[in-house]
């Protein structure tokens, strides 16, 4: 007979191990669906690798990609800290570019200087908005924030394309749905000549950064381990839970928001429905796969844009369906959370009964 | 005024009611069968879409509609095993293990629809399921239209209502499923396993919401699209919480939702000219949304949802 | 005792990790015998019984059953299915039943065919009757579960067990949840039944009971059985040494002048949906230099009352006022910032955030101060040095300051709360079941902690179940009962206890 026992303190060792193993073996995992698809396995692998490392121009391709995953993984992480599902980062991603063209596409003529921040900072209100309705529904009536937030995402994403219809229609556009052109002193720079990687990068840094120093430092990154760890001892200390709660949605929502704000002004230039194939649900594996540290979120992020960067390569090279990433990504999820299990607890092996 | 009140008397809007609601109540039912044994399934929107493809390939590939269904049913089933093994004996977070098959769930369906079919620009299609259209029956006044016009998937969704309510109210193993959605204890203490029983109900109440997924491609449709699922079952979700957890009241929430759908669908063409098509799309989201807002603050959540079991830790 | 043998446990033995549960442990029990099962906690008591039943599996030893022939057939260790086919019983301090069913459906759950698609309640229901009829418990057959009280869910427990023709039943701690009359009658009914041949096997560390209805005394003391004899020839402090290892340290309560009130609750009401979360006008004074004791049978509105007085519960009407000044909205902050510490009932849920650090819970209450934070950001040396002199003070002891609090062990858990309450010289101490689950060391320890804030001119709200404590602690005694609390001025149990069952004392 096997049973489950906890091990009293986790090895701190295995806690960092596990999302490397978890990742790894996902990535191992590859191998079956490969099979499947009638690929050559090593020559596939080794089409994903040149895929991510084989030129300057890949590797910066790798961290555009990784760029808006980095903000909904800090998005995810700070949220799910606190216990507060916001599965939602797909929409606020959205509302942050909506935001973001709304204000850059000739709205506003100012120089460069005022222009950027104004964009930055709308489209993470923007974000924080979208986030802010389904807090207050959760603190206000008790609606559970998981299906409210998943629901928004449709919401938000029909909405945007009736702006793209209709107010935020590109008159020059020959009747695509897409938005006027972010003004070119609205753009973000790019950080290598000739290449896409833009600032946003940076910024998606910085917010990490400064995401793990108040995390760890901060009273108010106290108040929101405490009300994620145990929100009832939590309120019998003192600390309002609701008010935390919020506090943490809007930030949540203003980092998805800046997914978007980086995807338009630093990269696609204007807005369409398509903007993202997902980013704000990847968010979720790159947080899980980072354990919730925002610093590690950097480096799932850094690790999932390859995955897809890789694949995305590798498909077109061999053919095989590029959907074999989000395959990756989500058998990485689920190995994480396995090898979450084993950090936590092991398996005894009970003593035979004797006869 | 008037023209709203022809539609609502109509039979042909009764029927479309009833055919939008048919996936839902698949949904609502399998949901309700997780969550009445403890386990919350997030799985369900991977799962729907598992059942659409996996139910389309099996008739495309020639195993007749029925052998269609049950195709559906298993891969609904397989993943709801690794729901139920990753947070059952595991008892790992029931939220993110959800999401987690829900991702994992669409990814394989797409990957495989897309390896079988590489290059084809429209999505090949089936003969689907036809109205039965049942001999004189189908002949009633406004009965016969809304009822026995439909396809035998919307009968068996009717017949599953009926089932899930007769095996959790009137038998033993339904009993030991509430109770265990209750307090583990105590069917622990008596001799049942814990872990047996959630364990099926997860895979049982996943392969419901298979069918759910299986009668959009089967039955509604004749082919399989990427995005066909498009947040349905997050709506179910919604709904079992609007339900009680009763199997009655979320036979009557899908109906009601149905109804909505299918009134909006009617309104479009009435006022479209006035209003942006988007704003009804978004109807069946925020309606839903509201009727979560309505019912959470008296919703009777089974005690021991969420809340992971270990054996002999008491 | 003649009777012959229907049960041995030979030689058990149980560690988890480098803790020894039980440590050889051999008990026999006779047909129609009341064995008693005396130890503090921790002692192995609920360990030794969870291995009877199935639900641990021992590291060593055995246990045997006898039939009416004398045979002895060695018993399926690790399965409670087995420990049910025998015969076993167990009815635990928390109650296996699901609440959403009824007493019926909670009886016959697991010994119908679970594949069948009909039941058999009309069966069930008559078996179940006739035993009712036998051993003189009653409940409330068709009634949710949810809605019984705590003595009618006891009742359902046995039941269990008896429908499934238990010839053994274990009884976890079964008068911690009831009063002294609802007790005396579970004992007459348990009477009725050895009479037929049942065996008991009751855990308790409550003496006085013990000695009044067993027939055996075993007492167990970290994993060891140290002592075993016939009740009649047991001495009471004989006993008590023997499951301490040494006398218990009484705390001396000095007689004391009362002085200004601290706390006033006037006419508090709370509207709930049962009885447990429920109060209708209450009135209560604490003063300075004196202990109230509110005594009560649990689920009859204690926490109710804690949750208004720690803020977080608003009462619908009446009002709260600390050291004369009313308080206009009562939130957990607003009763801190007025000085009222809380121990609470449930030290692990409501008390610390397991999962955070000793240091961090022990000033997660002071997070406002400007010597724990400055700007925003916390002093990391200054909630060190705080913890590190605390943990001294309070012998607070576990893997360190750095660690998770949930790796400490219950009294260290109580010890860290009560550092933090007690270093904040509070006006009023509210201290909810403060030594629930604690040994007697630690337990004594508590008493005398709040005696000693009591000295220093602290008005003390000693919620307790725990009769002997109330008696022990207070200065003034009231007993609550379905949400009302009436004053009382006997010290006698039978009276209190009368009172608690809502007879006029």
């Amino acid at each position: 007979m096997i049973r489950i026992e906890p091990r009293p303190a986790p090895p701190r060792l295995l806690t960092l191990g596990v999302p490397v193993l978890a990742a790894l073996i996902a990535l191992a995992l590859a191998a079956l669906p490969l099979a499947f698809a009638g690929a050559d396995i090593a020559t596939a692998y080794g089409e994903m690798f040149k895929g991510v490392f084989g030129s300057l121009f890949a590797f910066s391709e790798m961290l555009t990609r990784a760029t808006p995953l980095i903000f909904t993984g800090l998005a995810a992480a700070l949220a799910f800290r606190a216990r507060l599902w916001n599965i939602g980062a797909e929409g606020q991603l959205y509302l942050g570019a909506m935001a973001a063209v709304a204000i850059g596409a000739g709205a506003i003529d100012a120089p460069a200087i005022i222009l950027i921040p104004l964009i930055v900072i709308l489209g993470a209100a923007a974000g924080a908005a979208g986030m802010a309705v389904p807090a207050l529904l959760k603190t206000r009536f008790g609606a559970d924030e998981v299906v409210t937030t998943l629901l928004l995402n449709f919401v938000i994403l029909i909405f945007v394309q009736m702006m793209l219809e209709g107010p935020l229609k590109d008159p020059m556009g020959l009747g695509w749905p897409q938005s006027s052109p972010i003004l070119d002193q609205g753009m973000l720079p790019t950080l290598i000549d000739r290449m896409r990687v833009h600032a946003g990068l940076i910024l998606a840094l910085i917010a990490a950064g400064i995401a793990q120093f108040m995390l760890a430092r901060s009273v108010w990154g106290f108040r929101l381990r405490a009300v994620g760890e145990n929100a009832a001892a939590a309120c019998h200390a003192g600390i309002r839970v609701n008010r935390t709660l919020i506090g943490v949605a809007l930030i949540s929502g203003a980092l998805a928001g800046l997914a978007g704000v980086g995807e338009v002004a630093g990269l696609k230039g204007y807005l369409t429905a398509d903007l993202s194939p997902g980013f704000g649900y990847t968010g979720i594996v790159v947080a899980m796969l980072a354990g919730l540290s925002p610093v590690g979120v950097v480096i799932a992020a850094l690790f999932i844009a390859s995955v897809f960067v890789g694949a995305d390569s590798m498909s077109r090279a061999m053919g095989v369906s590029s959907y074999l990433a989000d395959l990756v990504v989500s058998m990485s999820l689920l190995c994480v959370l396995i090898g979450g299990f084993f950090a936590r607890y092991r398996l005894v092996r009970a003593a035979k009964a004797p006869a | 005024m008037m023209d709203l009140l022809q539609i609502l008397v109509s039979d042909s809007f009764w029927a479309a009611s009833l055919r939008i609601a048919t996936p839902l109540i698949f949904g609502v039912l399998g949901a309700l069968l997780c969550e009445k044994s403890g386990v919350l399934n997030l799985g369900i929107e991977g799962i729907f879409a598992a059942g659409a493809m996996a139910g389309w390939m099996a008739v495309w590939l020639g195993a007749g509609l029925w052998g269609g269904v049950l195709v559906a049913a298993l891969a609904g089933a397989f993943f709801g095993l690794i729901h139920a093994i990753l947070t059952v004996p595991l008892g790992l977070s029931q939220h993110v293990s959800g999401l987690g098959v829900t991702l994992f769930a669409t990814s394989v369906s797409y990957f495989i629809y897309r390896t079988a079919l590489p290059n084809v620009t429209s999505p090949p299609r089936i003969e689907p399921f036809r109205a039965l259209d049942i001999p004189l029956l189908s002949d009633l006044p406004f009965l016969g239209p809304v009822l026995f016009q439909q396809t035998a998937l919307t009968w068996l969704a009717l017949i599953m209502v009926a089932l899930v309510w007769y095996v959790l109210n009137r038998t033993a193993l339904g009993i030991a499923i509430q109770a265990v959605g209750d307090n583990p204890d105590s069917v622990d203490a008596q001799g049942l396993s814990v872990y047996g029983l959630r364990i099926g109900a997860v895979v049982a109440g996943s392969a419901l919401m298979a069918l759910g997924g299986a009668f959009l491609t089967m039955s509604a449709f004749d082919a399989f699209f990427f995005g066909m699922v498009n947040g349905r079952g997050w709506i179910c979700i919604a709904l079992v919480i609007f339900a009680s957890w009763r199997p009655g009241k979320a036979l009557l929430g899908a109906l009601l939702f149905g109804a909505f759908d299918a009134l909006q669908v009617r309104l479009q063409t009435e006022v479209g000219a006035l209003v942006p098509g988007q704003v009804f799309l978004m109807a069946p989201y925020i309606l839903s949304i509201i009727a979560l807002v309505i019912a959470a603050r008296k919703a009777d959540y089974p005690r021991a949802l969420l809340t992971p079991w270990f054996k002999g830790q008491r | 005792m003649t009777a012959p043998l229907v049960l041995s446990l030979k030689a058990l033995s149980k560690r988890f990790g480098s803790v020894i549960a039980n440590d050889a442990v051999s008990l026999d029990l006779h047909r129609g015998e009341v064995l008693a099962l005396l130890g503090e906690n921790g002692a192995g008591k609920t360990t030794l019984m969870n291995m009877l039943f199935g639900h641990y599996m021992p590291d060593s030893g055995g246990i045997d059953l006898y039939d009416a022939a004398g045979n002895a057939h060695p018993l399926t260790l690790g399965h409670p299915q087995a420990a049910l086919a025998a015969g076993i019983g167990m009815v635990h301090q928390h109650f296996a039943l699901a609440e959403n069913l009824t007493a019926l459906d909670n009886i016959a759950l697991g010994s119908e065919p679970l594949l069948s698609l009909r039941r058999d309640r009309a069966r069930t229901r008559a078996k179940v009757e006739s035993i009712m009829q036998r051993s003189g418990l009653t409940a409330p057959l068709d009634t949710p579960v949810g809605r019984l009280s705590v003595g009618e869910r006891q009742r359902v427990e046995i039941l269990k067990a008896l429908y499934r023709d238990a010839r053994i039943l274990v009884l976890d701690e079964p008068t911690a949840v009831l009063t002294p009359q609802e007790a005396d009658s579970l004992f007459h009914s348990i009477g009725a039944m050895t009479r037929d041949g049942l065996s008991v096997i009751f855990i308790s560390h409550k003496l006085r009971e013990v000695l009044a209805f067993s027939h055996r005394i075993a007492v167990l003391r970290h994993g060891v059985k140290v002592g075993e004899m016939a009740t009649a020839e047991a001495d009471d402090r004989a006993i008590a040494r023997m499951m301490v290892g040494a006398d218990t340290p009484t705390t001396p309560r000095e007689p004391m002048q009362p002085g200004a009130p601290v706390l006033h609750l006037d006419k508090v009401t709370l509207t709930g949906t049962s009885a447990r979360d429920r109060l209708q006008d209450v009135t209560l004074t604490v003063h300075a230099h004196e202990v109230l004791g509110i005594a009560g049978v649990s689920g009859n509105g204690q926490s109710a009352l804690a949750g208004v007085i720690s803020g977080l519960r608003a009462p619908d009407r009446g009002t709260i006022s600390v050291a004369g000044t009313p308080i206009a909205h009562p939130d957990p902050r607003a009763m801190i910032r007025a000085g009222i510490g809380r121990i609470p009932e449930d030290r692990h849920h409501d008390g610390i955030v397991g999962a955070m650090s000793v240091a961090e819970n022990m000033v997660i209450e002071r997070l406002d101060e400007p010597g724990i934070q400055t700007n925003g950001l916390l002093n990391r040396e200054a909630i060190a040095e705080n913890a590190r002199t605390l943990s001294k003070s309070y012998d607070v002891r576990g893997p360190g300051i750095d660690a998770a609090a949930r790796l400490l062990s219950g009294g260290n858990i109580q010890k860290l709360i009560l550092a933090r309450v007690f270093e904040q010289d509070p006006n009023l101490i509210l201290a909810n079941q403060p030594t629930r689950g604690l040994d007697m060391g630690a337990a004594a320890e508590v008493g005398r902690r709040l005696l000693e804030a009591r000295k220093r001119g602290a008005g003390v709200l000693l919620i307790s179940e725990d009769l002997d404590e109330i008696l022990s602690l207070a200065d003034r005694i009231m007993v609550i009962h379905d949400g009302h609390l009436t004053e009382v001025t006997t010290r006698d149990r039978e009276q209190i206890g009368l009172a608690m069952t809502g007879e006029p004392a």
